[in-house]
């Protein structure tokens, strides 16, 4: 930094020079160089054009239409006049929405508890010393890296009314004598699109409270365990103190990528049965895309946000502010 | 940074011998087989119902997780009798140029904001991340719009253009982490040498970031494998359909479901993926928990 600052200096006062004397080659490349980081701030803009542009156009611009389409009444096919609120009255007053809101506030609380749960346990389980260690926990991640839609397609099937293989083994078993309708019935149906969001998202946390956990030093659980502390008061009052930061980040992006949800519910039951599993984003989906009502569905979207970002302030500001007892700063 | 973790990973170990064994079958490999197991079965699900004939699939008699008279049936529909290999074909393409695309982006980008410390470089670092956390399902609605007010709907182009909106922020703020551990000196020195800031971008920086590329442009290319909603409403004919939605709204037909298809489609869709992954285990996971760790 230092360096690049005299550099800077010296680069001004020989340009100065320049104008006057005719240049050595010495001052021509410190030349060159000043005017090349006195120019970062042209060139910042170019590098930084492509990313701009595309972001700017496909992201800022729809994220701004978006607000703006959901205070009008526009169609599929036909521009839309400014309605003012009566999409969001319309809404707060729609049993339907109210119950997606209901279905996505459930859908994420239980899923993510469940997922941290597991992920963190799956995870201690990894970072302990067993064999074929590289090869269990690039095989534990798949769930996580094939494409949802399409594990989605093998949960549809093993959650077939008839022919569903949980039901034949617990039929086998003696334990049940008629098949589960695992998405035919309300509540069967939430519980089964949440295992299944589980079983994707479990992957995702256990890895990452793994990269987490390597970075502790062992040398702590050696005193830990020279002071008498037990398993669990080393997980306690060492593990997990030191993971908080990095569960508040992973448990930040679970809560998110769960609250947006749409791929899985839209494969396994598309909101039914009487919509009981309807997250806001396949309703919105439904009543936008399918039901052309795009404004209504715009609203929708938007009504997300202050629930997405209070769920965000509150993972990541609730467990981030033990950061101290890491014994950095906060 | 990697060397030092694995370093630590066998030192964990340390106390563990004061463990008895039975106690860590009970403990340690009882439930890591559980997860296993559970884990894993969807797919051997899949595998074995690409493999049952009709008959065997839709009966409730003899052993389901077994097949007892194999058959490529299911495979052969998929490859002659549908779309499948366009979709393959377009999922392909859509991914690799996209990917491509956004990592170029992204290099400039995280090279300028990271290096090139222009003024408000900090902010625009900021808005990377928060861009990195707008979830697709709020966007596709005006994305719709705006892709068919540009007159590229139901054209792969609409899907090439639109996936970069989350490729590119994760993949700038991934490689910015990678940049910042580059020294600085070494771009000091190039400039004293005369190098150009663009010579400076390809023959330092760029050689030494290759692991963050890796790790980007594997991440880059299975979230565009995987991508669905846009995919959903962005196209509609079926030529140009990618590999989840062509299953998930064509191989669909009415209230017969073709199982043995679905599956043998899933698991083709998923193969290429999981190969890739296969390889480049190690970038992946970097690229994941690095994106978690900033």
């Amino acid at each position: 930094m230092r360096v690049a600052a005299a550099l800077r200096r010296c680069g001004a006062r020989a340009r100065c020079r320049q104008r006057t004397y005719a240049a050595a080659t010495e001052g021509d490349v410190r030349a060159s160089v000043s005017r090349l980081l006195d120019n970062r701030n042209a060139l910042g803009l170019l590098f930084l054009l492509p990313a701009g542009a595309l972001l700017l156009l496909f992201l800022t611009y729809p994220l701004g239409l978006g607000v703006w389409l959901g205070f009008t009444d526009t169609k599929i096919g036909r521009g839309g006049a400014w309605v003012g609120l009566e999409n969001y009255e319309f809404l707060f007053g729609d049993a339907v929405a109210r119950l997606s809101l209901f279905n996505t506030l459930f859908y994420t609380v239980v899923a993510s508890v469940i997922k941290f749960a597991l992920g963190l346990w799956l995870a201690l389980l990894l970072n302990k010393h067993v064999p074929f260690k590289t090869v269990v926990r690039a095989v534990v991640l798949l769930p996580f890296i094939v494409p949802t839609a399409l594990s989605a397609i093998a949960f549809w099937w093993i959650y077939d009314a008839q022919f569903s293989v949980i039901s034949w083994t617990l039929t086998e078993l003696g334990l049940i004598d008629r098949y589960i309708d695992f998405l035919g019935d309300p509540w069967n149906a939430r519980l089964s699109t949440i295992a299944a969001n589980i079983w994707r998202g479990v992957p995702f946390v256990a890895i990452c409270l793994l990269a987490g956990l390597q970075t502790i030093s062992p040398s702590y659980y050696e005193a830990a365990s020279l002071d008498g502390a037990t398993p669990w008061q080393q997980f306690r009052y060492v593990t997990l103190p030191l993971l908080t930061p990095i569960i508040a980040v992973v448990m930040t992006f679970s809560v998110l990528f769960t609250f947006t949800d749409f791929q899985l519910i839209y494969v396994l039951t598309r909101g039914g049965p009487l919509n009981a599993t309807h997250l806001m984003a396949t309703l919105s989906f439904q009543r936008a895309i399918p039901g052309g009502a795009l404004g209504e569905g715009a609203a929708l979207a938007v009504s997300m946000v202050p629930f997405l970002l209070a769920a965000i302030l509150f993972s990541y500001f609730g467990l981030q502010r033990r950061a101290w007892q890491q014994g950095g700063a906060d | 940074m990697a060397k030092q973790t694995d370093d630590q990973v066998v030192d964990t170990q340390g106390m563990n011998y004061l463990v008895s064994l039975p106690r860590r079958v009970v403990t340690v490999y009882a439930p890591l087989a559980v997860f296993l197991f559970v884990l894993l079965f969807p797919f051997y699900w899949m595998g074995i119902t690409t493999f049952k004939p009709n008959e065997e699939l839709l009966s409730r008699e003899g052993n389901p997780f077994w097949v007892v008279n194999p058959t490529l049936a299911h495979i052969k529909k998929l490859l002659f009798d549908t779309s499948y290999p366009d979709w393959l074909w377009n999922t392909m393409l859509v991914a690799v140029v996209s990917t491509f695309l956004s990592l170029v982006c992204s290099v400039l980008a995280a090279y300028a904001i990271e290096r090139l410390r222009f003024r408000g470089s900090r902010y625009v670092g900021m808005s990377v991340f928060l861009a990195y956390l707008v979830p697709p399902s709020i966007l596709f609605i005006p994305l719709a719009k705006v892709v068919f007010e540009l007159g590229i709907f139901d054209t792969r182009l609409a899907l090439i253009l639109t996936y970069p909106t989350f490729l590119i922020p994760f993949c700038t703020w991934l490689l910015m982490g990678y940049f910042r551990s580059i020294p600085f000196e070494l771009e000091e020195c190039a400039l004293i040498d005369g190098a150009s800031r663009w010579q400076i971008l390809t023959r330092i920086v760029l050689p030494l970031a290759v692991p963050g590329l890796i790790s980007a442009g594997i991440f880059a290319f299975t979230l565009s494998w995987n991508e669905f909603i846009y995919a959903l409403t962005f196209i509609s004919s079926s030529e140009v359909k990618t590999v989840p939605v062509g299953v998930i709204t064509e191989l669909v037909e009415g209230d017969v479901y073709h199982w043995g298809a679905l599956m043998a489609g899933a698991l083709l869709g998923s193969l290429p993926v999981a190969i890739l992954y296969s390889f480049f285990v190690e970038y992946y996971v970097a690229g994941m928990t690095g994106a978690v760790k900033e």
